[in-house]
């Protein structure tokens, strides 16, 4: 039994689950909206790219170009026409509206896919490895998407706190209604977040498609990592959603290792555990729990 | 004198390191109608929670028809008879009026039956409101609203009344009606407690008026002497004479 | 030109609540260059005109003019490019950002490049130490300088502020309206919500004293006594 080895692999299986997260925790953080769709948006991701790749005739990663703009644009279409809406009703309206978005995708990509299991072309990438110790080996794929999601994490961190778009997303987030009084305006701040969840949902998504198959339904399972994920990490910061996708993908790798039946189960002990320790999330921004110490009282 | 329908002594309270109120007396006369003001931050619907036990005394006695009430639960002083109501009236939007009255006659009041029934009637009658007995509660308009909100609190029968801003954001017209319905439901025989910052309706109601600033009592009496007096002034206004 | 010109100019406003309403009919008038308080009990209104004025809140009746045009129906960040910016009550600074961002981000829809942060820390030296560190962890003092800060970063030309004296020391407070009255002899337009009537009066040329969400006074400092403001503060007189 390779310990080493199987931290490893859990690091970098949580690369990806971070990468299908940070949409998830901004789209959250900034907006306060629990988007139930995330994972199946990911999943058209997915689909797309292999449309696009068959189209073309190339391996998916040289879509990218094409795709991850077409999602960003998808998130702040969604945003301007649905979400933003249904903030407007309230608290809960966006899950029920996401709710049912979300059934709505899978129905609809089970119309024009079928529910046959896909899978993306990867080319070269996708089957090369590489060892670093007799015990060890490294899949070049693995070590892109953990490598993918530290470059989108850290990007988007470096936006957010060295750029005036970047602070004004960070006003809004903290107190919407003063936000609008000093004059930033938050229907254009609310896309552009939209767009960059999206558009991240679709680069995990790709990668997901890349490395194992997917179906319509995926996406229900891709949303619950995703949630246990940024629960873990704490919602309001980027990089403890790392730290949310690495705990869960070295969990499910080491159980896996002892057990597989128990990976799974194991990963969801783990979110119970740190639900009952610490509800917040290990680095949840004050500003959200104050926020939902204050509506608990209220309401 | 009788004994006083509700009487403070002493209460303090803090939150964390502030101190909201130091030392506060207050005794009301059964029947009495007094008006509590003081600018903000004075420590008034804290002195309001600590009277329904909405919040705990650090210190003092809160005394309720001549019993030690102090570390009674909010529900039991209600069944004594002491009533409250709060400043965005929030009624049960999807019961109708006559509904709503009903659940303060029920819940707070635990009556029953027949003596629920009048009881939750009476109180619409004497707010104005029975003719809407029957309307959801969710459409009515503000005036509407604070009379369902004075009427669920009525219907439990209180002998003791706390009225927590309830003037704001009317008309005129409406002021003036409220101000009837309040005036009605003292000569009825209940003490009222008001807080507010609408000054002339609660003169036009109120025997007697307590200024609280810094969570102490400056001035309690007739409430021309207190409006006039210089300590309540500075209170509001800040010191000095131009 | 002799007859001095208003800059802000609000006609028959009403503000409602949903349906509870807050402001009947207010009518104001603010000259430029002039420093106004705006006095009042609480729940008389005076936030929500200063808000109103703003473009936080709508008004369901009424005109708003500013320099001469109508922005009634101008949301708030159009109104900070025309020159109105809102030192809101409770100072509202965003915790997350720090010092100089919550300064930056109110430069978000500047009117003017009249105040670079250069001028603004030359004004409010106590904050310049502490720009890196997040606004949360300053004292009260300090955290309402930041809040004037902010608004100024607009390079506004009318200046609101709502209470900034709430709970600081008696010198944290000179000290503030001493910066203030450094801006009014530069000629800053400046509408004030002051509890302290003494405060407002030495500090201002106007007077407005709402009462129930109407206008009970409005006349020059230098017209009215002390005892005229408080009748209208009280309503007394009223019949």
């Amino acid at each position: 039994m390779n310990w080493v080895n199987a931290v490893i692999q859990g690091m970098l299986l949580g690369g990806q689950y971070a990468l299908i997260a940070c949409g998830l925790s901004l789209t959250f953080g900034v907006m306060r909206i629990v988007n139930l769709a995330h994972g199946d948006l990911a999943v058209c991701g997915a689909y797309l790219g292999l449309v696009l790749s068959s189209a073309l005739g190339v391996p998916v990663w040289v879509t990218l170009p094409l795709l991850l703009p077409a999602a960003f644009g998808a998130g702040m279409a969604l945003q301007l026409l649905l979400f933003g809406r249904a903030l407007r009703h309230g608290v809960l309206a966006p899950v029920l509206v996401t709710f049912g978005l979300s059934v709505m995708v899978e129905n609809l990509l089970q119309v024009a896919a079928t529910s046959d299991p896909r899978g993306l072309p990867g080319g070269s990438l996708a089957l090369a490895s590489f060892h670093i110790t007799s015990g060890i080996t490294v899949s070049w794929l693995f070590l892109t998407a953990f490598l993918t999601a530290c470059a989108v994490l850290s990007g988007l961190q470096l936006l957010l706190s060295h750029t005036s778009w970047g602070r004004k997303v960070r006003a809004t987030a903290d107190d919407l209604d003063t936000a609008r009084l000093v004059g930033i305006r938050v229907r254009p701040v609310f896309a552009t977040v939209a767009g960059i969840a999206i558009a991240t949902a679709a680069l995990a998504g790709v990668f997901i498609g890349t490395i194992g198959t997917f179906d319509p339904q995926t996406g229900t399972d891709v949303l619950i990592f995703a949630f246990e994920a940024v629960v873990i990490g704490g919602i309001g910061s980027l990089w403890g959603t790392l730290i949310g996708g690495v705990a869960l993908g070295v969990t499910q790798v080491v159980v896996g290792e002892v057990n597989q039946a128990y990976a799974v189960l194991a990963v969801n002990l783990l979110f119970l555990a740190v639900l009952t320790i610490r509800p917040g999330g290990l680095f949840t921004s004050r500003q959200v729990v104050r926020e939902a110490a204050g509506q608990g009282a209220a309401g | 004198m009788s004994v006083p329908a509700l009487e403070v002594t002493d209460v303090a309270k803090s939150y964390g390191s502030l101190s909201v109120l130091g030392s506060v007396s207050l005794a009301v006369a059964p029947g009495e109608a007094v008006g509590v003001v003081g600018p903000n931050g004075a420590g008034k619907t804290t002195l309001l929670d600590l009277l329904t036990g909405t919040g705990r005394c650090d210190a003092g006695r809160v005394v309720l028809h001549g019993r030690d009430v102090t570390r009674l639960a909010p529900p039991l002083r209600a069944r004594m008879g002491l009533g409250r109501t709060f400043q965005v009236p929030r009624p049960l939007g999807g019961l109708t009026v006559f509904e709503n009255a009903l659940v303060g006659a029920m819940r707070a009041a635990g009556l029953r039956g027949r003596h629920a029934y009048g009881a939750a009637y009476e109180a619409l009658a004497v707010t104005g409101m029975a003719g809407q007995a029957n309307t959801t509660a969710g459409s009515l308009r503000l005036l509407d609203r604070k009379r369902l909100e004075l009427a669920r609190a009525l219907a439990m029968r209180p002998r003791v009344l706390l009225l927590d801003e309830i003037a704001g954001g009317l008309s005129d017209p409406e002021t003036e009606a409220l101000i009837g319905t309040i005036r009605a439901v003292n000569e009825g025989g209940t003490a009222i407690v008001w807080v507010e910052h609408v000054l002339r309706v609660l003169t036009a109601v109120v025997t007697r008026l307590v200024c609280l600033a810094g969570g102490q009592v400056i001035a309690d009496g007739a409430p021309a002497d207190v409006l006039a007096s210089d300590a309540v002034r500075t209170a509001f206004l800040g010191g000095g004479v131009l | 030109m002799t007859q001095p010109e208003a800059l802000l100019e609000l006609t028959d406003l009403d503000v409602f609540y949903g349906d509870f309403q807050a402001l009947f009919g207010v009518s104001m008038s603010v000259t430029r260059g002039c420093a106004t308080a705006l006095v009042g009990a609480n729940g008389a209104g005076k936030t929500t005109l200063l808000r109103t004025i703003a473009g936080a809140q709508a008004a369901s009746a009424g005109a708003v003019s500013y320099g001469g045009s109508d922005i009634t129906a101008a949301p708030p960040h159009r109104r900070i490019a025309r020159g109105i910016a809102l030192v809101p009550e409770g100072r509202k600074l965003f915790p997350s950002l720090t010092v100089e961002e919550n300064i930056q981000v109110g430069a978000a829809a500047a009117a003017s490049a009249q105040w670079p942060l250069q001028r603004i820390y030359e004004t409010f030296p106590m904050i310049a130490q502490r720009r890196r560190q997040r606004a949360s962890t300053l004292s009260g003092g300090e955290q309402q300088a930041v809040a004037i800060a902010r608004a100024l970063a607009a390079g506004p030309s009318l200046l609101l502020l709502d209470e900034i004296s709430l709970g600081l020391a008696p010198v944290v407070i000179e000290g503030l309206y001493e910066t203030l009255s450094g801006l009014r002899s530069a000629g800053a337009t400046i509408v004030l919500v002051e509890q302290d009537l003494r405060r407002a009066m030495d500090a201002c040329d106007d007077l407005v004293c709402l009462l129930e969400g109407r206008v009970a006074l409005a006349a020059p400092v230098a017209d009215v006594t002390r005892d005229q403001v408080v009748a209208a503060y009280f309503g007394e007189g009223r019949p």
